[in-house]
């Protein structure tokens, strides 16, 4: 096996850490900004119902990739111009791996607003006037009510969202983040057997898929219980 | 900021949308030929026909298209038997392995589309074809493809924004679609906010124009499950 990596193994997985890192990072900026737009565009404030709206539309119609060299170049520019307007003579490196999970972060923030605000939809409004009227606050019906139901309705399109952000991670390597791809190219200018390495940094991306979705059958199980169709 | 850069080069833009409206239709066109017959390979249920469209679709699917696009691209080129035949006068350009991976990365996803609407279409209607003498291949071009396409309008158009905005890699390769001609324009000008805006909203508003046409044609195919 080794063999066939030329001793580049435990570099591949090195990069191959960084790619889940670096995944598991953004998709909790990303779920974080995806219940903040959810709630945006379900509130009764026209300007942030707007504002949500917005985000989502524009966020879902710029390629990634776009997206990432926007932020991580135009960023830096933007930044270096401030410091130096404020009479610093310093240059700042943004690092990659911030500048890298903030837009993917921020690119699936839209997505995953999609997604929640779906699940919110689909609880029945009886219940939130339920809790209501049992005195309930925005939190407690929060983290009682809609946030254990919410989870079993976003459970399919949140894993689906998961699944093209792992594959979205690849694109770092652009930026110059030593993940799993920038490891099998460096690997492979190297050793001149660069079939060898894309084949295993393939097979480790279908790894991660294959992992994920194994979790997110088990996970839809678990909620699903007492909704269960029959599978006749 | 200062956009008179980009108007200065505003023929760059318009290679760099040329280049993804020939690469992005192209692809479309050959992975929906390949993923008509794959699907229906695909519900069969004999093993030995399912099981080989099955693994393409997980493969292709499960992995990023980059990694894909850099397999074909600089993988290839470690065989002999691929550099010395001619094979390499395909493998070398650029853009026909851009096509090439684009087009099977299409092709997969397309399939579990289509293979999606078959099996939700409902027994009854596969029934009464067959119990009207249909035969399989007949079924096929009267009954499930055109029901199974309309169903799958919406689903495909994801798609083909998906394609649009996947194929903004090609660049990454030496070709100058819009995201290539805006890597340009900031290594020759240092100035990367103008440069990918510029390209942002190009992809924005072609976006936009594959929502609107899937919106039109939703409404002249599947107006009638409305009610």
């Amino acid at each position: 096996m080794f063999d066939f990596l030329y001793g580049y193994g435990p570099s591949l997985l090195e990069g191959a850490l960084i790619t889940i890192i670096l995944s598991i990072v953004s998709l909790f900026v990303a779920s974080v900004l995806g219940l903040i737009t959810a709630f945006m565009r379900l509130s009764k404030i026209r300007f942030l119902e707007i504002i949500g709206l917005l985000y989502t539309t524009i966020i879902r119609g710029i390629p990634e990739l776009v997206m990432m060299l926007l932020i991580f170049f135009g960023g830096q520019v933007l930044i270096n111009k401030m410091v130096q307007s404020l009479g610093f003579d310093v240059y700042i490196d943004i690092n990659p791996f911030f500048s890298g999970s903030m837009t993917i972060g921020l690119i699936f923030g839209a997505y995953m607003g999609e997604t929640f605000r779906g699940a919110y939809l689909a609880i029945p409004v009886g219940q939130i006037e339920a809790a209501r009227s049992c005195g309930m606050n925005n939190w407690k019906l929060f983290t009682r009510i809609l946030f254990p139901q919410m989870t079993r309705h976003a459970l399919p399109s949140f894993g689906n969202n998961w699944l093209v952000l792992v594959k979205a991670t690849a694109l770092v390597s652009v930026i110059g983040l030593e993940d799993v791809v920038r490891k099998a190219d460096l690997a492979g200018g190297s050793t001149h057997k660069p079939f060898n390495f894309w084949i295993a940094c393939a097979l480790i991306y279908l790894l991660i898929t294959s992992v994920s979705n194994r979790i997110q059958r088990a996970l839809e199980k678990r909620y699903n219980i007492g909704f269960q169709e029959s599978d006749a | 900021m200062n956009f008179s850069i980009i108007f200065d080069n505003w023929k760059l833009y318009l290679e760099g949308v040329i280049l993804t409206l020939q690469l992005v239709p192209l692809s479309l066109l050959v992975g929906f030929s390949l993923a008509l017959p794959l699907s229906v390979m695909r519900v069969s249920k004999n093993k030995v026909i399912n099981l080989p469209v099955y693994w393409f679709t997980y493969f292709f699917r499960g992995t990023p298209l980059l990694v894909q696009m850099f397999l074909f691209y600089y993988g290839l080129s470690q065989f002999s038997f691929i550099r010395d035949t001619f094979l390499w006068g395909f493998f070398k350009e650029p853009y026909k392995v851009a096509l090439l991976s684009f087009s099977l990365n299409t092709a997969a996803y397309t399939t579990e589309i289509f293979r999606g609407a078959i099996e939700r279409l409902p027994a009854g209607q596969i029934e009464a074809a067959k119990s009207c003498g249909m035969s399989q291949w007949v079924m096929l071009k009267r009954i499930i493809f055109p029901i199974a396409l309309r169903n799958s309008i919406p689903a495909y158009g994801n798609e083909v924004i998906f394609m649009l905005h996947g194929s903004s890699i090609a660049g990454l390769i030496t070709l100058v679609d819009i995201t290539g001609a805006a890597r340009i324009i900031y290594a020759r000008y240092f100035s990367p906010a103008e440069a990918f805006i510029t390209a942002a909203v190009l992809y924005l508003i072609l976006t936009f124009i594959i929502v609107w046409a899937f919106r039109l044609l939703e409404k002249r195919f599947l107006s009638y499950l409305k009610n």
